[in-house]
């Protein structure tokens, strides 16, 4: 019956179509959470009254990531293709998207992380500090569990955002449901293929948006 | 226990430098419940921020258990913040935390063992009261339960000193006292010092054994709080000692008085310790045959005894109401005549 309905899809490509968005988006969110929470971090402590306040490294820091959080992602990626080729030996596949899916969310990200970090009660870390606790345990007991539902929450937006990244990549053939409506669906005029991605990339987003939310609101205690 | 010489903390802000202390000599004695009062803008919080080094004075010497704070970095510092510990205002619990968790945070910093940690919470969790709640969150707390966590986080540690900043200034008058007796209650059993700041002169009558009163960042006035209360010398601690004794219903009870007396001679008794217990009200009226009307009188405990003032008309001869009044301060009974109040 689905063939009917859809007698242009192959299902097997599709699959692996959502098989390689799926990858793509979940390795950059990964990364994109590693890279976004340090930078975020250190963009929250060089600023001005905190505790490694220091007007360089904070300059330096909000600079790069507003550079790289101001170009445009698919320009990004074109740019990014010499360094690609040099870090994978090839700029096709689903693993060559990933330094610009990486390098295009995670500043995006860091910017998160510095507003949910900005959130919490000053007295807090104050509190740790007047306890004889060192930076890093500030860091890993404080600033990162006191802020968690608000970096889970960024982290969601941002994984989401990611999916759309991916779809935009398959402009240098990374492959996903993005090349493949773009490919098979628009260039050949098979309009039932377009849909069936689109159906797919919506479920996607909204799975990831529901773990998020359910995520976030286990975590806050508040 | 604690020494402070000379010191001097200066800011710099937008509009010039900002003199938040400014040569403040104090020491506090090993186990003794020291408050300092002032004013918001006082700096009272620079203060006592400079007691646990989370301000470093930009002169001056800063000594609390035999460290000087104001010199040492890194380690040394966090080593000695473990024993001076510190409550807060606003109590900040961390929320993601639950009541034992959070008491056991600096235990976690200390390094200790969570055997050894699990023990102490529930030593801890008992001394404060907290029995029962030990898997609440803060959100799910009041607010005197909030303080009585912080409480116990701060004595996790066994410290030999405890800041309150500003501790019970977010609560309401019933719990204040609670809390308030839950200090007294650690001082005496532990023999912590307590060094703690408030703009109310109720928590310095109720639980401190001497005073500092501040103002724009010096400290006015400095001693016993009984005496403090009794003979306030600066403009500032007078009226921090009248938001305890004039009341408006005294006001009230004085211009009643006046009306309908106009004759007579209001005067203000202030009884400290024994002088309380002798019957010198009856002598006047018996002895200088004078009527005695009571207009208005009140006791406040405080740490080192009691005190009380009694406000009084005395009507009859002029001479006689001299003699009494002579009469009064020879047994120990300090008078001040209120002149058509």
């Amino acid at each position: 019956m689905l063939n009917d309905l859809f007698p242009n899809v192959q299902w097997d490509r599709m699959w692996e179509a959502t098989f390689e968005t799926l990858y793509m988006t979940g390795v950059a969110t990964v990364f994109t959470f590693v890279i976004g929470l340090a930078l975020g971090i250190l963009l929250f402590l060089t600023s001005p009254q905190q505790l490694w306040a220091n007007k360089l490294v904070s300059w330096l820091t909000g600079s790069i990531v507003n550079i790289f959080r101001s170009i445009p992602f698919i320009i990004l990626v074109i740019l990014l293709i010499p360094f690609t080729k040099l870090l994978l030996g090839s700029i096709r596949g689903p693993n060559a998207a990933l330094p610009a899916l990486i390098i295009g969310a995670a500043p995006f990200y860091a910017r998160m992380v510095l507003i949910a970090l900005k959130e919490i009660d000053k007295g807090v870390i104050e509190a740790a500090r007047s306890m004889g606790a060192k930076t890093s345990t500030i860091i890993g007991k404080v600033l990162i569990p006191e802020s968690l539902p608000a970096l889970v929450s960024g982290i969601t937006v941002t994984a989401i955002a990611l999916v759309g990244y991916t779809a935009m990549a398959g402009v240098i053939g990374a492959g996903g449901l993005g090349t493949l409506a773009f490919l098979d669906g628009f260039q050949r005029s098979q309009s039932d293929v377009t849909f069936v991605a689109t159906i797919l990339i919506l479920v996607v987003v909204f799975v990831i948006q529901f773990v998020g939310d359910l995520i976030t609101a286990k975590i806050d205690k508040r | 226990m604690i020494q402070l010489e000379n010191v001097m903390k200066k800011y710099k802000t937008a509009n010039g430098e900002l003199t938040a202390v400014k040569n403040v000599n104090l020491s506090v004695e090993n186990g003794e419940i020291f408050g300092i009062i002032g004013y918001s803008g006082a700096g009272k919080s620079t203060l006592i921020r400079l007691l646990n080094g989370l301000e470093q004075p930009t002169t001056g010497k800063v000594v609390v258990n035999g460290q000087e704070v104001s010199s040492i970095k890194g380690s040394a510092l966090r080593n000695a913040r473990q024993k001076i510990s510190m409550i807060f205002q606003h109590f900040n619990l961390l929320w993601s935390r639950t009541v034992e968790e959070n008491i056991a945070f600096p235990l976690e910093i200390a390094g200790l063992s969570k055997a050894e940690r699990q023990k102490k919470v529930l030593e801890l969790i008992e001394l404060v009261g907290l029995k029962g709640r030990e898997k609440a969150y803060p959100s799910q707390l009041s607010g005197g339960q909030k303080q009585r966590v912080g409480i116990a986080r701060a004595l996790a540690n066994n410290p030999e000193v405890l800041l309150c900043d500003e501790a019970t200034s977010a609560l309401d008058p019933e719990t204040t006292d609670s809390i308030l007796d839950l200090l007294v209650d650690i001082n005496e059993k532990l023999g912590l010092t307590i060094v703690l700041i408030t703009h109310e002169m109720h928590v310095i009558r109720k639980i401190c054994h001497r005073v500092a009163v501040m103002e724009a960042g010096q400290v006015v006035e400095n001693g016993d709080v009984l005496e403090v209360f009794q003979s306030p010398q600066a403009d500032v601690t007078k009226r921090f000692v009248s938001q305890i004794t004039d009341t408006n219903e005294r006001k009230e009870s004085i211009e009643q008085i006046i009306e309908n007396y106009p004759s007579g001679t209001l005067v203000k008794l202030m009884f400290v310790g024994s002088s309380t217990g002798q019957p010198v009200i009856s002598h006047l009226s018996r002895e200088l045959n004078l009527d005695v009307n009571i207009v208005h009188g009140n006791i406040s405990q405080t740490k080192s005894g009691p005190y009380g003032t009694l406000i009084i008309q005395l009507d009859g001869n002029n001479d006689n109401v001299q003699k009494a009044v002579a009469y009064m301060n020879e047994h120990g009974v300090k008078t001040e005549v209120i002149e058509n109040a």
